[in-house]
């Protein structure tokens, strides 16, 4: 199929960017979406042009790494991927992509469409762990009778892979969904408890300053998520802190 | 709890919890209301006890005040704070494909709210306090009725009643059902409080909205 593509190309943080328009052929609809980039950066690359920086590790869409907001989505049109298992199939000859990065002022672009993710990084480092003992008498997690239907729950929240596609597809680019699953993946445990008040309150802290914004229900997130974590999440977590001020 | 005070789910919460108050509100103004159309009677009535009551005036009407001035203010607040969470806006935004017209765009919805405020407050509560706290007017039990009556005869007005009743109902729409997830209530009860909170946000408006055409119309026969 024949396509063109609207990319954002900034040379590195501190310059201007603008939108480039790149016209591409010869793309089969089982080629991945970094795939096809691939083919146009070997092209540029033939052409002598700087090839399009862009995210990506496992392409196995477990790793979190890729990202792209694709003719205005996050990871593209197709639901729980990520853009890495994004076919081309989604797309139709003729027709104009656009590509761009997540935008969120908490997530500066570092050059073309990489981006800076590390504020979820510190947003995990204020609180997102359990203080284990490895001294030796550590306690088989499997000897902790834990109810199904909150092991499950933590298990589905602990499936977030961190990418931002959350803060990318809000309209405010809040980052309650992500925080909310590393909040709640420990407060559905009992190995979570003991850190608990402190766990919540320091990771909205953080999460605050670095300068996402407020969440407002859209849903958004959820919908673009592409491990499908649940706004029942950020409910739990907004409980979770509301009861930690009280306490704290 | 410092921290509390200026913390993103702070905000969240207290535009939550002023948005329900303002909705019990409108339950209770609508109630009122309705008894016009079939009991002018009971309307005078209701009136009487509302604009008279010191409980009302003195300590109710000035928390309604403080509510609907809180949500207002705070709605711009944090629609700015969220406007700068992103500096550069995309080339391309496809919000429709993730997420209701409503949630998007509620401070435009706000917004119109406001504007209609604007003009209830001249219509109807800027001369209830001048007759009754600047002119201090003698009270007439029955005069209620009347004066709704005649405020309805401009189709103009019912115009712009109605088309504020619409939008009222888009901003409740998203509105009420979400400040249940505000307040962390997500359970196997959501399914049911959200429909409920839009049937709330259609019946409430549209209830308004055939007051006002009532009132227009009966008064033109």
């Amino acid at each position: 199929m024949n396509l063109t593509l609207k990319i954002w190309r900034q040379k590195d943080a501190n310059s201007e960017g603008k939108m480039v328009d790149y016209p591409i052929s010869g793309i089969e609809g089982d080629m991945s979406f970094l795939e096809m980039l691939d083919v146009l950066n070997e092209q540029l690359i033939n052409k002598g042009e700087e090839p399009v920086v862009f995210d990506h590790d496992c392409r196995e869409g477990i790793c979190g790494s890729c990202s792209l907001q694709i003719n205005g989505e996050p990871h593209g049109p197709d639901r729980l991927v990520t853009t890495c298992q994004l076919h081309m199939r989604m797309f139709n000859d003729g027709d104009t992509i656009f590509i761009e990065p997540f935008r969120a002022k908490a997530f500066p672009v570092i050059k073309d469409l990489m981006v800076d993710r590390s504020a979820f990084d510190r947003i995990q480092q204020a609180g997102g762990y359990v203080s284990v003992n490895t001294s030796g008498n550590t306690i088989d997690a499997n000897a902790i009778p834990i109810e199904k239907e909150n092991a499950d729950d933590a298990f589905a929240a602990a499936t977030c892979i961190g990418c931002g596609a959350c803060v990318a597809a809000c309209k405010n680019a809040s980052a309650m969904l992500f925080t909310s699953a590393k909040v709640s993946q420990y407060a559905l445990l009992p190995q979570g408890q003991v850190e608990a008040t402190d766990r919540v309150l320091a990771m909205v802290k953080q999460m605050d300053d670095e300068g996402f914004g407020n969440c407002t229900n859209t849903g958004a997130c959820e919908i673009e998520c592409p491990k499908g974590i649940s706004l029942e999440n950020i409910a739990r977590m907004n409980r979770e802190y509301l009861s930690a001020s009280l306490k704290g | 709890m410092s921290g509390l005070i200026k913390s993103s789910i702070a905000r969240k919460v207290a535009m939550a919890l002023s948005g329900l108050f303002l909705v019990f509100f409108l339950l209770q103004h609508f109630s009122i209301n309705f008894t016009s159309i079939f009991s002018p009677e009971t309307f005078n009535e209701l009136s009487h006890f509302m604009g008279t009551n010191p409980l009302v005036q003195f300590v109710l009407q000035p928390i309604l005040i403080f509510g609907v001035v809180f949500h207002f203010v705070m709605g711009f607040v944090l629609e700015i704070r969220n406007r700068n969470a992103r500096a550069v806006k995309y080339a391309k935004y496809n919000g429709g494909s993730n997420s209701s017209w409503m949630s998007r765009n509620m401070i435009f919805s706000g917004l119109v709210i406001l504007a209609f405020l604007g003009l209830h407050f001249y219509d109807f509560w800027i001369p209830e306090m001048v007759h009754k706290y600047v002119e201090f007017a003698p009270e007439d039990a029955t005069r209620y009725y009347p004066e709704l009556v005649e405020k309805f005869v401009s189709p103009v007005r019912v115009g712009l009643y109605v088309v504020s009743f619409v939008f009222l109902a888009l901003h409740l729409w998203h509105g009420f059902a979400s400040s249940f997830q505000s307040v962390g209530f997500n359970n196997k009860y959501s399914v049911a409080a959200t429909k409920f909170a839009k049937a709330f946000a259609v019946v409430i408006p549209l209830g308004f909205i055939i007051i006002a055409l009532v009132l227009h119309f009966n008064h033109n026969h």
